[in-house]
């Protein structure tokens, strides 16, 4: 005699169940970190707390949506490129030679009227973002090559790219940290009234509602799941897979690449080394947790920007940073493992007798 | 052949609902060894069900199945193999990746650490000889044809000491002679004492094969006999009922009639193309469709239908010859060109290329047309014609579904094949190439789609009508064609030729075209 548990696939899932799970994982999540948390000797009351009043503080707030930002756009990037099933783990790259072209742009380009500057520099980062994808898109329309591996490779490519000009020719001259010179005040974005947050959060908030609407109500949209769902019958019906592949990652390369103008017109207003900083890994975990839906992903952006500056505050108190890092990857495996709720419902304990 | 024995396995009132949905309502079966049974039924009869529970993938919510004269609980298919009951899905499970003797042994139980291979390959050898069943155990299983897998799965139930063998559909993915040889397989098993199940829905080969035939309906059931006491008229009043099958004999006599013929319209010369692994598949094949024929392409499977069906509709590059329609040369135009032109594909595998199962039947009605002025402005859907057009399709064609939103996967596959044909003949086509457009069908569904064809017929478009069976194929089509390896062996006219002459062409003999 043995038991076991029993469940049962799911006809339906209410609403409140959708929301309902992913926060309860969240919390079991932050349950299972304070077990560690208290093993090593802290308080995870205490811990928690100080992550909590960091971000719930004016300042801290900002902040954490400032660090969420670049996280948000390359978010939508990979959820972009997984709508057809394209892996786009190129993002980090893409951002960068977005925050490079920008940055150029902004420093060595001519002088013209500021929105019209702001508005090249928004193209010129896009381009940039999609320039870098289409050195992956270009083969894998036509050949087939895979573009997961591609778009991984390019991004040393660009972040290397990054580091000899940061460190080098572009390095602001008298500094001992490696970043350009900052972009002339008159070219950056306002701030929204005296929030201390930058309006470019208002272009990524009307992106992904673009996104969203793109997906769900053009026929674009529309090919591009049936390309997802069955190439064959996309073949069948007279689409052309190859175009749309080379389309896809190149628009989200320049999604990506708009986190690059985000922080040079937006935020930090100049290259720093290493700026991605692991936003396009990052963003492959949002796009996920947002389950590919466009309108979730800044706010699973922001939760990790959030996540970013709480824990910056907590070191300071002696807890070390990988904590964050703890915490995140646990969330992940949490709310993955929380899927599995909503696909299944518990159907009671059954003994079972062995034949 | 006369059965005296006690029955090796009974199942008793099982009854099985899925939510509202009751799959199996009381049904009782027994199973003696050394019989073949055969479970007839249509689709959504409930006979895969019925050989679920008793495979242990679904419980039973009532009901008892004894075997060997103990009543037993089948929690899983490791259960049920361990009992001796094993099954043949339609979808074969095997690895394609690893060799027969491998795929074999990963379900035989024998957990040692090292492979032996050499004695793998001898214990397949043997049991493989035993029944006559041809398989090389060190083939990959990706190198196999579809015949050759289905024999490997048999000898993995029989290596795994199966007493009770259950194969579902298994001529459906088989050649004529090939299924043949897979029921001589079948009939040594059962001679040598194992019981064999086999679910079909083909009443013929049922009336041949088998023993006993117990006929399900609407998950009950309905009838069940000696094969010797079996007619085709009492098998089919248990399918389907007081249904009445339509009339053939007004459509035969129109058949003969050729003045509803307009001109010649579609005409192939010559054309070759090669299949997917880059051989050649056609093989300079020529023939013309007027205008209102419905011309028949007879032959095995495999001998170059797909090439032909893809190569018309353009979505297989033409190496040699040229095709044209209406006078305009197609063999270089894109796919979209041939939609544009007006040729419409039924494809054979219409989950895999007809439909996208995932999306819904509003999303598949669009599939082909979401640029269009109707559906698109702008490049903005319009969501509103396409569900208008969507539900006049499920009333015209009585295409069930479970709403206009929900996957077209959820639905049963006569009706998805259904919908495929209101979509394509919307579009108005010039020439419709359906390739065996109600393999898989139950006799309603067949019927309704032979219906539509004909109806398209009348209404002077040109069909390449794909078929295997060729009774269908006799009173579907104007002129027939047989393929054979590529070639195009003979075309003739329905009406001055017999199945013993199309037989011989299909066997590779060749003859004169009138």
């Amino acid at each position: 005699m043995s038991r076991y548990l029993r469940f049962r696939k799911r006809t339906s899932v209410s609403a409140l169940r959708r929301v309902m799970t992913p926060v309860i994982s969240v919390l079991a999540a932050l349950a299972f970190c304070a077990l560690f948390l208290a093993l090593m000797g802290h308080e995870p009351i205490a811990v928690y707390g100080k992550m909590i009043s960091t971000v719930g503080s004016t300042g801290g707030l900002s902040r954490s949506i400032e660090a969420g930002i670049p996280l948000m756009l390359t978010g939508l990037a990979v959820t972009f490129g997984y709508r057809m099933n394209l892996n786009n783990i190129g993002a980090d790259g893409q951002y960068a030679l977005g925050a490079l072209l920008c940055a150029g742009f902004a420093l060595f380009g001519p002088v013209m009227p500021p929105v019209f500057k702001i508005l090249c520099m928004f193209v010129i980062a896009m381009l940039g973002g999609a320039l870098a994808a289409l050195i992956a898109a270009f083969p894998k329309a036509q050949w087939g090559v895979n573009e997961t591996i591609l778009t991984m490779m390019l991004n040393y490519v660009f972040l290397y790219a990054m580091d000899y000009l940061v460190y080098g020719p572009w390095k602001e001259p008298g500094q001992m940290v490696a970043q350009t010179k900052a972009i002339k005040e008159k070219y950056w974005l306002p701030d929204l009234g005296s929030t201390g947050v930058s309006s470019v959060l208002v272009i990524v908030l009307l992106i992904a509602v673009l996104m969203y609407l793109f997906h769900t109500k053009t026929k674009w949209g529309y090919k591009m799941e049936v390309i997802r769902q069955n190439p064959r019958a996309a073949q069948y019906a007279g689409m052309s897979v190859r175009t749309a592949t080379l389309l896809t990652l190149c628009m989200s390369g320049a999604i990506a690449g708009l986190a690059g103008f985000a922080q040079v017109a937006g935020i930090l207003h100049r290259v720093q080394a290493n700026l991605p900083d692991g936003a396009g890994y990052t963003g492959i975990v949002i796009a996920f947790l947002a389950g590919l839906n466009p309108l979730v992903v800044p706010l699973v952006g922001f939760f990790f920007g959030a996540l970013q500056i709480s824990s910056v505050a907590v070191q300071l108190t002696g807890v070390p940073s990988q904590v964050s890092t703890m915490i995140q990857g646990s969330i992940m495996l949490f709310v993955v493992a929380g899927e599995f709720f909503n696909r299944y419902e518990f159907a009671g304990v059954k003994s079972k007798e062995r034949a | 052949m006369e059965v005296k024995k006690s029955p090796v396995l009974e199942m008793k009132h099982i009854t099985k609902t899925f939510g509202s949905v009751t799959a199996n309502r009381d049904v009782s079966l027994s199973v003696y060894p050394g019989e073949i049974h055969a479970l007839l039924g249509e689709n959504g009869a409930g006979k895969s069900t019925l050989m679920n529970i008793l495979t242990g993938i679904y419980a039973p919510d009532g009901g008892e199945i004894i075997y060997k004269g103990k009543h037993r609980d089948i929690h899983s298919p490791k259960d049920a193999v361990a009992l001796g009951i094993g099954m043949v899905h339609q979808h074969f499970r095997l690895i394609p990746t690893l060799t027969v003797a491998e795929n074999v042994f990963l379900y035989s139980g024998k957990k040692t650490f090292f492979l032996h291979r050499d004695e793998m390959e001898k214990e397949i050898r043997e049991c493989s000889s035993q029944y006559n069943l041809q398989v090389s155990p060190e083939a990959y299983v990706w190198q196999l044809s579809v015949g050759e897998q289905q024999r490997v799965e048999i000898v993995k139930l029989l290596h795994q000491g199966a007493e009770v063998l259950i194969l579902d559909e298994p001529s459906a993915v088989l050649t004529p002679q090939e299924a043949q040889s897979m029921f001589d397989t079948l009939r040594r098993m059962a001679d040598s004492g194992k019981a064999v199940i086999v679910i079909s829905h083909k009443m013929n080969e049922v009336m041949t094969n088998a023993d006993r035939i117990t006929v399900l309906k609407n998950g009950m059931v309905e009838d069940t006999m000696p094969a010797s006491e079996a007619t085709v008229a009492r098998l089919t009043s248990a399918v389907v009922g007081e249904r009445t099958l339509p009339q053939q004999t007004t459509e035969d006599a129109e058949r003969g009639d050729q003045g509803r013929l307009g001109e010649e319209i579609f005409v192939m010369e010559n054309v070759s193309a090669l299949n997917d692994r880059g051989l050649p598949a056609l093989k300079g094949v020529s023939l013309s469709v007027r205008a209102g024929e419905i011309f028949g392409i007879a032959g095995v499977a495999g001998n170059g239908q797909r090439e032909l069906s893809e190569v018309i509709a353009g979505l297989r590059p033409v190496t040699e010859g040229s095709l044209t329609l209406s006078g305009k040369e197609l063999s270089k135009a894109s796919v979209k060109e041939h939609i544009r032109e007006g040729i419409a594909l039924i494809p054979e595998d219409r989950l895999q290329t007809g439909l996208v199962p995932e999306l819904s039947f509003v999303q598949n009605v669009i599939l082909k047309k979401s640029d269009s002025e109707r559906y698109s402005r702008n490049g903005i859907l319009q969501e509103k014609a396409m569900h208008a057009d969507a539900a006049e399709y499920a009333a015209r064609y009585d295409i069930r579904h479970g709403g206009l939103d929900l996957p077209v996967g959820l639905m049963s596959g006569g009706n998805q094949q259904k919908l495929l044909f209101a979509r394509e003949v919307s579009g108005k086509p010039r020439l419709i190439v359906a390739a065996y457009p109600v393999r898989g069908l139950d006799i309603g569904a067949a019927e309704s789609i032979r219906g539509i064809l004909r109806e398209q017929s009348r209404q002077g478009t040109a069909i390449v009508f794909i078929s295997e069976e060729l009774e269908e194929i006799f009173s579907m089509c104007d002129r027939i064609g047989v393929l054979c390896d590529g070639e195009l062996m003979g075309i003739r006219a329905a009406g001055e030729t017999d199945l013993k002459e199309i037989g011989r062409m299909m066997s590779g003999e060749r003859e004169e075209t009138v």
